[in-house]
């Protein structure tokens, strides 16, 4: 890994509106959560975890943080600016990849914590459950996304397509999607924690193995893209 | 130190061929790679810089493979002509990530050398987001030059950049040439590269057209008819004189004065003027090539 790559990342990811676009979307999970809680019982409205935090929230900060690090820079071609130089490209995704997962642990995964805590504090265990599957999953998503970012610069609408098509609408019909499905994984994983999650039925040595080639090999691909990468001439 | 060498090199993308066949060799010194828009020049400088496999031959630097290989970046620096996007850093902080990159023992004083390299000391506390083109373009140079690179590859480094800056940068890359770098730079405009590079490598639709110092690629040109313009004290006389030499393929006389000759056979020319003047009796007093200039190489070239 590069200290030099991970502060720049870090600040393409904050120092641009997309920061601002990052920060909203878990702050809008909290707030809906603390409206919920003051409206209703503790206990009620806890789909704001799992519905809305876990399934929308959570994928689509990994998908803006992983192709923020990475999408524009390679759109425009100025990341030759970063890889001409005697350091491995490999490193360059590592780092790339942990500014981004980092970005998705705390914008992600941390606020379903909070969200749970605040809608139903006599039962801390489904809050964690949740955030420890939103950790995995984001882990796994960030990884995918990034991979994404390094192949097509149509990253965002490919990731938005998955998220919202593949896991969101096909996975609630179909369940044998499941299988192929990261948000599905961390929930499996969620299950294995706390018994008010319901368990997809994919197993948790499952889930945990699929979510973890899921991220090495897509890391190791965005690396090897990087690699390869072609400076193209407007010629 | 510092050779860049192409071997046979092509280049294409499905039926599209970018660069054909093209072996040469870019040392110490500075080079032109001149051709118009679309000849193949950026291709080639990201097949010398490592942002683009060969498709056939082998592209090195001093022996050893660039594609796929970090470690040439010890050596090269790299003037992309794509802009810089990282406006939300100062030009000292984007310096200064380069040098950090480059793993260098003290990247401060290396990004401070590199920033009054190209005059930016002052500028470069402010936004890359509010330079103009020109100082972006010292800024990448300073970017480019931070590990003091033996080979410097820049790609249309002139384009955009208003004439102050541009003799500025001219300056520069003349004086990195006299260091003793391998200098490589791109352009479409003849007159830059006549007034920076002596070495020229003329580049037209992915083909290697013609190597060599500007004279020498004249001369290997003997096809072409070369332009004189030849003083004397009495031109109508000279003219009527010269058109009837082999070597010569047409004659004009000058309205102010002065006699166009085009020229085929240069040497059989030189040795026949003072000879055809001294029989008729004219006094030669000034004798001048009008077109050596890039331009009618260039043109030559692209129409043969």
């Amino acid at each position: 890994m590069n200290s030099t790559i991970i502060r720049l990342s870090t600040q393409a990811l904050l120092g641009r509106r997309r920061g601002l676009v990052l920060a909203l979307i878990p702050a809008v999970v909290i707030a809906l959560a603390v409206v919920i809680r003051a409206l209703t019982e503790p206990g009620t409205g806890y789909e704001i975890v799992d519905a809305i935090g876990f399934t929308l929230a959570l994928p689509l900060v990994a998908l803006l943080a992983s192709s923020a690090v990475l999408g524009p820079e390679i759109d425009d071609g100025s990341i030759v600016y970063l890889i001409a130089k005697p350091v491995p490209r490999r490193s360059v995704v590592l780092s790339k990849y942990v500014v981004a997962w980092l970005a998705t642990l705390a914008l992600g995964a941390l606020p379903l914590l909070l969200a749970g805590l605040v809608l139903d504090s006599s039962e801390p265990s489904q809050a964690v459950a949740w955030a420890l599957g939103g950790a995995v999953a984001g882990t796994t998503y960030t990884a995918l996304f990034l991979a994404l970012a390094a192949l097509t610069r149509h990253a965002v609408v490919i990731g938005l397509l998955f998220v919202l098509l593949w896991e969101g609408l096909l996975g609630g019909l179909l369940s044998g999607i499941r299988w192929l499905a990261i948000g599905a994984w961390g929930q499996e994983i969620a299950a294995s924690v706390s018994d008010a999650v319901t368990a997809p039925g994919t197993g948790l040595l499952y889930a945990v193995l699929a979510a973890t080639v899921l991220t090495v090999g897509s890391v190791w691909f965005a690396g090897d893209r990087l690699r390869s990468f072609t400076l193209r001439g407007d010629e | 130190m510092g050779t860049i060498s192409l071997e046979a090199v092509s280049r294409w993308y499905g039926n599209v061929v970018a660069v054909n066949g093209i072996t040469m060799t870019v040392g110490p010194g500075v080079t032109g790679l001149l051709g118009p828009n679309g000849a193949g020049k950026t291709t080639l400088i990201a097949l010398m810089a490592g942002f683009l496999s060969p498709s056939a031959g082998t592209v090195t630097l001093d022996g050893d493979t660039i594609w796929r290989n970090t470690e040439v970046y010890r050596t090269i620096g790299l003037v992309p002509e794509r802009e810089i996007s990282f406006g939300y850093l100062t030009g000292r902080q984007f310096v200064l990530a380069n040098a950090e990159l480059h793993g260098l023992t003290d990247p401060g004083a290396a990004c401070q050398r590199a920033l009054e390299v190209v005059e930016m000391v002052e500028p470069a506390s402010r936004r890359i987001g509010t330079y103009s083109k020109g100082m972006r373009q010292r800024v990448k140079l300073a970017s480019a030059l931070v590990h003091d690179p033996s080979v410097l590859l820049l790609d249309e480094p002139f384009n955009g950049v208003d004439p102050r800056q541009r003799l500025h940068l001219m300056a520069l890359l003349q004086r990195f040439g006299a260091e003793g770098r391998t200098v490589l730079f791109s352009s479409h405009i003849l007159e830059e590269v006549e007034q920076v590079a002596r070495q020229i490598e003329v580049v037209v639709s992915g083909r290697h057209a013609a190597s060599g110092d500007f004279g020498e690629i004249r001369r290997l040109m003997t096809d072409r008819p070369v332009q004189y313009v030849v003083v004397s004290d009495d031109d109508r006389t000279l003219a009527s004189a010269l058109i009837s030499e082999p070597s010569v393929v047409a004659v004009g006389l000058r309205p102010r004065g002065g006699v166009d000759v085009s020229v085929t056979d240069l040497g059989e020319f030189a040795h026949r003027l003072p000879r055809v003047a001294r029989d008729a009796r004219v006094r030669l007093v000034e004798l001048t090539p009008t077109d050596e200039s890039l331009e009618s190489v260039f043109s030559y070239l692209v129409g043969r």
